[in-house]
């Protein structure tokens, strides 16, 4: 029969020590990847032909999902509220709650979190088979820099593409809100509008742009981390692909917290 | 007038800077990983021009060897000079240097499947900011001479056989010219007959071409077919070394034992 192990605090204290160093090890690693990609960018070795098709697969290719589903949260968003603010005299309120909650909150999380789903398992599960087939390796080997060649690239491009991608994520989540707040709750266009203007300030929407260059520079990080690291062949790829997504969705929360307490001094 | 491939390649530049007999050597190289030693403190000299087959079992540290030699690891004792140069500390640009005098051609043969034959062939051109006439003839000499119809540039290396996918990563490999070429496994998961045209591919670019080469191999076949050295790698050391026309039983016996089987 088999004896189970009786937990002792050493034991548990080793394997929180083990873990805190991973952490750190892996944090060190990452850090070393941006810091790796920006000398790429100022010392002009990045390859901006891979940039820009980083961005156009970042961006371009992204904005359609984001488009859908942030005019669809800014429809939900109304639906579920606009007629417990008509039912107070609070129509010009709804503009502000839901221009507010876009462009500081719901624009960059839901644009990061989506761009996280389509294109941080993207890039992991790119350079992750290039990893395991060997063809990171043959770039070196032709003298070329794997952080110039594939991951500055599609860092910089994230960094650059999710601001862009947020801007119209608030464009179309207000535009969604406010049919939804004339069609259903009889609100006056002119009450969402004026509350939008009343209440809500330029910095509202640039903090949230400031946060989604983060966020795009986690998203891209991440998977690329994940994706050197892969090993043990397509196994390994589908891990590091899940890795990369649920590592950038928790970092994306976390850090979306202390960001919104930054920049709005909250 | 297209060159024939031997004026093409001795012509062109990136050939051996010095006159030194050994093109690369390695002192007491050791390379330890995760607590396991892969190599220990081994010596060993290649000549220039001549075509080495470096032996042993599976996980004996050939590949790893390989891989020290082009710098893609750096080894954890002991140090490799190649053309006379220390590459211990080296910088990253002073490597890209070193790396244009090699070439390697991976186990897995290892074409970026996003692009191209023709890209994959040109990509190290590229890096060397050819005009684009002078790399669009390179590629194609370089597939002419690994015996590539130019037809395969447009192919994507998924369309391409194993041994076809082997054969374009040597075209990739020689494609700038570099006096050393690396193998890791040239012939494994081809059919006998596409290894032999894999081995004779091998021979006749260092006869014709007079390319160092550096093959890692456990088949005995393909090393008896392109060696002019033999050396047989054992728990990280260099055990036996042995010319091909000196092979002996009595002499070598631990390659013989590798070589059970086979008369030579």
């Amino acid at each position: 029969m088999a004896v189970s192990k009786k937990p002792t605090w050493t034991g548990s204290l080793n394997r929180l020590g083990r873990g805190l160093f991973v952490l750190l090890f892996n944090m060190g690693e990452i850090a070393q990847l941006y810091l790796k990609s920006f000398r790429s960018l100022f010392r002009r070795t990045l390859f901006w032909e891979n940039t820009i098709t980083q961005m156009e697969s970042i961006g371009v290719r992204s904005l359609p999902l984001v488009l859908i589903i942030s005019a669809s949260t800014g429809m939900v968003f109304s639906l579920q509220i606009a007629k417990i603010f008509a039912t107070f005299g609070l129509t010009s309120q709804l503009g502000q709650g839901l221009t507010l909650a876009f462009a500081r909150e719901l624009g960059p999380v839901l644009s990061a979190v989506i761009v996280a789903g389509r294109v941080g398992s993207a890039i992991a599960a790119e350079i992750g088979s290039m990893k395991v087939t060997e063809q990171i390796e043959a770039l070196e080997t032709l003298s070329t820099d794997p952080i110039d060649y594939l991951v500055a690239p599609r860092i910089i491009a994230a960094g650059l593409m999710l601001p862009i991608l947020v801007i119209f994520a608030d464009f179309i989540g207000i535009i969604g809100g406010i049919a939804v707040a004339v069609s259903y709750a009889n609100i006056a266009p002119t009450d969402f509008i004026d509350g939008i203007l009343t209440w809500v300030t330029f910095w509202d929407f640039a903090g949230g742009i400031i946060k989604a260059v983060f966020f795009g520079l986690v998203i891209a990080g991440i998977g690329t981390y994940w994706g050197l690291r892969t090993e043990n062949g397509a196994v390994g790829v589908g891990k590091a692909t899940t890795e990369s997504v649920v590592t950038a969705s928790i970092i994306i929360f976390v850090l979306n917290y202390f960001l919104s307490i930054l920049l709005y001094n909250l | 007038m297209v060159p024939s491939p031997r004026m093409w390649w001795r012509a062109g530049e990136g050939l051996h800077a010095g006159e030194k007999m050994n093109i690369i050597s390695l002192y007491n190289i050791g390379y330890r990983v995760g607590g396991q030693t892969i190599l220990d403190g081994l010596d060993l000299e290649f000549e220039k021009g001549e075509s080495f087959v470096i032996m042993g079992r599976s996980g004996c540290g050939k590949s790893t060897l390989l891989r020290l030699i082009i710098g893609l690891i750096r080894p954890t004792s002991g140090w490799i000079e190649v053309d006379g140069r220390n590459t211990l500390n080296l910088s990253p640009q002073e490597w890209q240097a070193v790396r244009y005098q090699m070439g390697m051609v991976f186990q897995s043969a290892a074409l970026f499947d996003s692009m191209t034959i023709y890209d994959n062939v040109a990509f190290g051109l590229r890096r060397k900011n050819l005009r684009d006439s002078e790399i669009r003839e390179r590629v194609f000499e370089a597939l002419k001479i690994v015996g590539l119809e130019p037809a395969t540039a447009l192919k994507m290396p998924s369309d391409l056989s194993g041994g076809m996918k082997k054969r374009t990563a040597i075209a990739r490999a020689i494609a700038f010219k570099p006096p050393i070429l690396l193998y890791d496994e040239p012939t494994t998961g081809l059919d006998p007959i596409m290894s032999d045209t894999i081995n004779e591919l091998i021979r006749d670019l260092q006869r014709n071409l007079g390319v160092t080469s550096i093959v890692v191999t456990h088949d005995i076949m393909s090393a008896l077919k392109v060696a002019d050295r033999i050396g047989l790698l054992s728990e990280g050391r260099l055990v036996e070394l042995a010319t091909r026309s000196e092979l002996d039983r009595d002499r070598h016996p631990k390659l013989a034992q590798f070589m059970k089987g086979y008369s030579f």
